[in-house]
């Protein structure tokens, strides 16, 4: 007995040192973090690898990209945006390690997009402790929005619930007594879009609720039993891939109803990606999906947007993913002027939470001190010969209701590198 | 009773493909004594190769081809690289050598790859007859059935008809005997490893254009759905892994249908379960094949 | 005696280590104490008995969702409860949850062999996730573990990670040592006996299936333990933290650490928590796309390679060089030559018709 635990003396031994040679300081508390003379440090977790990278891997190299352009054209305070990208699996235990060596290690200014409702959930309640910034959650979850709770979160997605209610309306607007029927992922995701639904059409108005699960990449039955109960409109809370097969099996049951779909799954290149340049046209034609981004082939975001993309992105396929990520850096941008030139993690906050932030969207965004939803308004996008563009409605979520409203798109400024606010200089 | 019909005859071409591919764990027991833990990985790479040849020359056929032909070189290459020079006394060592492959061809094919799902076409449409009504099997279903029925016909007559098959058998059963009889034993190792890799990679490529696409995890389930259907028809019985395949297929169906998505894989595990703990040798070995 | 004393003198040096490392390192320093346990656990279970269980993970996930129900509940029934009664009775709830599953499991092994075995766990890990949304753990988003905040006598001191990096090693304490008492005792013999020749244990009054039994769930607990300590250390408990990638690298850590070997296990698990960060962070370096694609895949792909190796030409692993170490010639319970030695070569080469 002595041999075993001698060894495993020395084996600890040499665990711990292993541990220990890779040790350094304690960071120096005075300073903000991520905050030096010519850089701001930021950093992100995402999925590079495992089943979510398919369809999401893309949005932070397009942030990247726009943070590269940025940089180039001067920075934003004269610093240099350095964006720390972490792979998470989308595994809520790498999430935990991906962020903490984000905040302990890079000492990063803030956490920015950091993608997932069940890996960031995983993380919301440290970065509250740490008193991290916690900027623009890529996820629909009500979750980011507990100004109460979480003062730093702030999220960035239109929530499920407003997307699934605004389907909806559309649905009802131009298929007046259609039956409508719902296929959603077997998480908060899919719960959300239900729940707008049915604020929309009753508890009662579904003719057939069907879910999936993404461990399984079989849905033949759960479309059979939506084309049994004779559904006319189908709202999906799918993925991108799950968007793609239940389209792609419903065609090969030689049905075709209307796919209203949401955003987090309803992006037309990436959908074409799954289907096939082939067969994505026939099948995805008159395809309706909700937006807040500026989207039209003609926008002048987007032209802009293809163009860093060329530039900074080697050109990488331009999809929604490409214009979510790059938005999402122009608003982190936006914010770090609007926080000063010699910005703190609370000036940085409180530009956010000022209301004077006006991103890239068609609609207005919604942050203030007691609400940190940016978008609150989503505008109807429709297919049309393999174009997926506006189609016109916009409708605003609140208090039960759906409201339709105008769109209010923001006019490109400054080639996108966004400006200290007027009168900011006078405190130099 | 629509629903029901519908609900079986998806589950029937799931069920083929799993029988194919567990009809694969069947020979390379049958010729080596191994689970062979690292078939879903080596069956994503010859699946990657038919999926890569497609891609340049427009032919499914060609691209199928070549996936069986890097399947089966595959097969036996592992074969004689890492299982021969493993001690085989014990399973654990073959295992854990599977385990490592597994590791090392998934993440080369994630790295030389990237994590991308590709979408791959079925030869024949994927649009279903409808009988009375109800949507039933498609062309490619019928595809599938009927490579499937061939491969395990023509695998049936070369085990029981042939002396290729005899001396794989004999290899198998009795290595010593079978060396001293003249049989080179470990010539029939590799050939029993190079078929069953080469029909692993047929159940793959017959499978991945139905679902998402092409991933390096796209066997995966596959893989572990076919290892339950194996266990269930009994390891030895290629007749039994037949059986069990159509059986699991139509039951993950039905449970997905009438249940959820999500009771499907539980479903199958508490089989394998239940068909472990009272007949471990399966519904079709016969007498104590386990400890053979 | 002498196990738990060394035991207790290896934690108090790691918990004096704490001092040398950041917030991060002790992070990851009870990260690997979670990790230690399960494959101390599963390195036992696979050195001695030449039991395969490629389901580690979901007995750590067992572990892990115990651990929080109970905690959760004891917090919630008695708002008053100090930490340490809640800690204690979600420790409680871990191994009762990982026992009782280990047991069960424990079960089937007795009636299975080799790659059954294999192949039951592997199911049981891929189900995993359909097990979280179909019962109520959760669904992915799992469930969440009550916070422990450093104490206030020494809240001036350290930093929250290096109190839970305290608590991790304590629960690895607990959870191994035990362990460590079977594997050198009469239990440890049986186990042996069993794997070397099975009938001719039960001719010496050996119960074959008893010991399988007792030894599954006797490795099944200190995972359950393990996952107990991730949920201490990240306050959450998901199906997606368990998954087949986690579970291998479980088996890895022990295979490279030397099966068998408590001390390789836990060489093989800072290993497993360390080097896929460092290879990551190395992966930075590289250009966008390249990195992108390594990232993540090339420390799996080390791995495997360095297990390919391991089984090819040092089946006893890492823990192996040890052993070359001078030292005392054991006197009392070593009555077979193997026993001193990482038991992989045992498992691996010795026994008969395990198949």
């Amino acid at each position: 007995m002595h041999t075993p635990t001698s060894r495993t003396a020395v084996a600890a031994l040499t665990a711990a040192a292993l541990l220990g040679a890779a040790a350094c300081s304690t960071p120096d508390e005075d300073d903000t973090p991520g905050i030096t003379d010519d850089t701001v440090t930021i950093g992100t977790h995402q999925p590079l690898t495992g089943p979510a990278a398919a369809g999401y891997s893309t949005i932070s190299a397009a942030t990247a990209a726009y943070f590269a352009y940025v940089n180039d054209n001067g920075g934003i305070h004269g610093r240099d945006i350095e964006y720390v990208v972490k792979d998470d699996a989308y595994d809520p235990a790498q999430t935990q390690t991906a962020v903490r060596e984000l905040v302990t290690e890079d000492e990063v200014f803030a956490i920015v997009n950091g993608l997932g409702t069940p890996t960031h959930s995983a993380v919301l309640d440290y970065l509250d402790e740490q008193e991290v910034p916690d900027l623009f959650v890529s996820s629909g979850a009500l979750t980011w929005n507990q100004p109460g709770v979480y003062p730093n979160t702030f999220a960035f997605n239109a929530d499920y619930v407003t997307e699934g209610a605004a389907l909806a309306q559309y649905a009802v607007d131009q298929h007046p007594g259609a039956l409508i029927c719902v296929l959603g992922q077997d998480d908060d995701y899919g719960e959300g879009i239900l729940e707008g639904v049915e604020m929309v059409v009753g508890g009662n108005g579904l003719a057939e609720i069907q879910t999936y699960s993404t461990s399984n990449q079989d849905v033949t039955a759960q479309i059979g039993a939506m084309m049994e109960a004779g559904c006319e409109v189908n709202v999906l809370g799918t993925i991108n891939g799950f968007t793609a097969l239940a389209v792609g099996t419903a065609a090969e049951l030689d049905w075709f109803p209307q796919w209203y779909v949401s955003s987090s799954g309803g992006d037309y290149p990436t959908l074409v990606g799954y289907l096939g340049e082939d067969v994505a046209p026939l099948v995805l034609q008159g395809m309706v999906s909700v937006n807040y981004l500026p989207f039209s082939p003609d926008d002048e975001w987007v032209e802009l947007f293809r163009r860093i993309n060329d530039e900074y992105n080697d050109g990488a396929p331009f999809t929604g993913n490409t214009v979510f990520g790059m938005s999402v850096g122009y608003l982190f941008a936006e914010a770090l002027a609007a926080a000063g030139a010699d910005p703190t993690r609370e000036s940085l906050v409180a530009a956010v939470e000022s209301g004077d932030l006006v991103g890239n969207g068609i609609v207005p965004l919604a942050y203030s001190e007691d609400d940190h939803a940016a978008y609150r308004s989503v505008g109807i996008t429709v297919v049309n010969e393999g174009v997926q563009d506006y189609a016109g409605p916009v409708y605003s979520v609140g208090a039960g209701r759906v409201t339709a409203v105008e769109a209010q798109p923001v006019p490109l400024e400054n080639d996108g590198i966004p400006q200290p606010p007027q009168g900011d200089g006078s405190d130099e | 009773m629509d629903r029901f019909v519908f609900l079986l005859s998806t589950g029937l071409a799931r069920g083929a493909v799993l029988a194919l591919f567990a009809l694969s764990l069947v020979i390379v027991w049958r010729a080596a004594r191994a689970v062979n833990f690292a078939q879903a990985a080596m069956a994503a790479v010859a699946v990657y190769a038919a999926f890569a040849v497609t891609a340049a020359s427009g032919s499914y056929w060609l691209g199928l081809a070549c996936g069986l032909a890097t399947g089966a070189l595959l097969g036996a290459a592992v074969e004689r690289g890492l299982m021969r020079r493993l001690p085989h006394r014990t399973p654990l060592p073959g295992m854990i050598g599977a385990i490592g492959l597994v590791m090392v061809l998934q993440a080369g094919l994630a790295i030389a790859f990237g994590p991308e799902h590709r979408p791959m076409r079925a030869p024949f449409s994927e649009r279903p007859f409808v009988i009375g009504g109800v949507p039933v099997l498609s062309p490619y279903d019928l595809f599938v059935l009927a490579t499937a029925a061939a491969v395990m016909g023509a695998l049936a007559l070369l085990f029981t008809k042939t002396s290729l098959g005899l001396r794989l058998r004999a290899a198998a059963f009795a290595p010593e005997t079978s060396r001293l009889l003249g049989v080179r034993v470990p010539r029939m190792v590799t050939v029993g490893w190079t078929l069953s890799v080469a029909t692993a990679a047929l159940a793959a490529l017959l499978s991945v254009p139905t679902e998402l696409g092409l991933s390096p995890h796209a066997a995966d389930l596959l893989f572990v759905d076919a290892f339950a259907v194996a266990v269930v028809g009994g390891l030895d019985s290629p007749l039994g892994a037949l059986a069990a395949g159509i059986g699991v297929g139509m039951l993950s169906g039905l449970v997905t249908g009438y249940v959820s998505a999500s009771a499907a894989p539980l479903a199958v595990l508490a089989l394998l379960t239940v068909v472990l703990l009272l007949r471990p040798g399966g519904l079709f070995a016969a007498g104590e094949a386990r400890k053979a | 005696m002498r196990t738990t004393l060394r035991a207790a003198l290896i934690a108090l040096v790691a918990i004096a280590a704490t001092f040398g490392l950041d917030p991060f390192r002790n992070y990851q320093l009870a990260t690997a104490a979670g990790v230690f346990a399960a494959v101390a656990g599963l390195t036992v279970l696979v050195g001695l008995t030449g039991q395969l269980s490629l389901g580690h993970a979901v007995l750590m996930a067992a572990g892990g969702y115990g651990y929080a129900a109970a905690a959760t509940a004891v917090e919630d029934a008695a708002p008053g409860a100090g930490p340490a009664v809640v800690l204690v009775a979600g420790l409680g709830g871990a191994a009762a949850a990982s026992g009782a599953l280990g047991l069960l499991l424990g079960l089937a092994a007795a009636r299975l062999r080799g790659p059954y075995l294999a192949g039951l766990t592997l199911a049981l890990v891929i189900a995993l996730p359909s097990a979280a949304n179909v019962l109520p753990l959760g669904g992915d988003q799992g469930l969440p573990a009550p916070f422990f905040p450093v104490p206030e006598a020494l809240s001036a001191l350290i930093a929250v990670e290096q109190w839970h990096a305290w608590l991790a090693i304590a629960i690895a304490a607990v959870a191994v040592t035990p362990l460590a008492v079977i594997r050198g005792g009469r239990a440890g013999l049986r186990m042996r006996a069993v794997l070397d020749d099975e009938t001719a244990a039960g001719l010496s009054g050996v119960d074959p299936a008893l010991v399988k039994t007792g030894a599954f769930a006797a490795s099944a607990i200190p995972a359950g333990l393990g996952g107990a300590v991730l949920a201490v250390a990240t306050q959450q408990v998901t199906p997606g933290g368990y998954g087949l990638g986690f579970s291998l690298l479980l088996v890895v850590a022990a295979v490279v650490g030397g099966l068998g070997s408590i001390g390789g296990a836990a060489i093989g698990a800072v290993l497993v928590v360390v080097l896929p960060w460092l290879i990551d962070t190395a992966a930075e370096a590289v250009p966008a796309e390249l990195g992108r694609r390594l990232d993540g895949n090339l420390a799996v792909l080390l791995f495997g390679a360095v297990v390919i190796a391991v089984v090819l030409a040092r089946p006893d692993g890492v823990a192996g060089l040890l052993n070359r170490l001078p030292r005392r010639r054991p006197s009392t319970d070593d009555t077979a030559p193997s026993n001193h030695a990482p038991l992989s070569t045992t498992a691996l080469s010795k026994s008969t018709k395990l198949l």
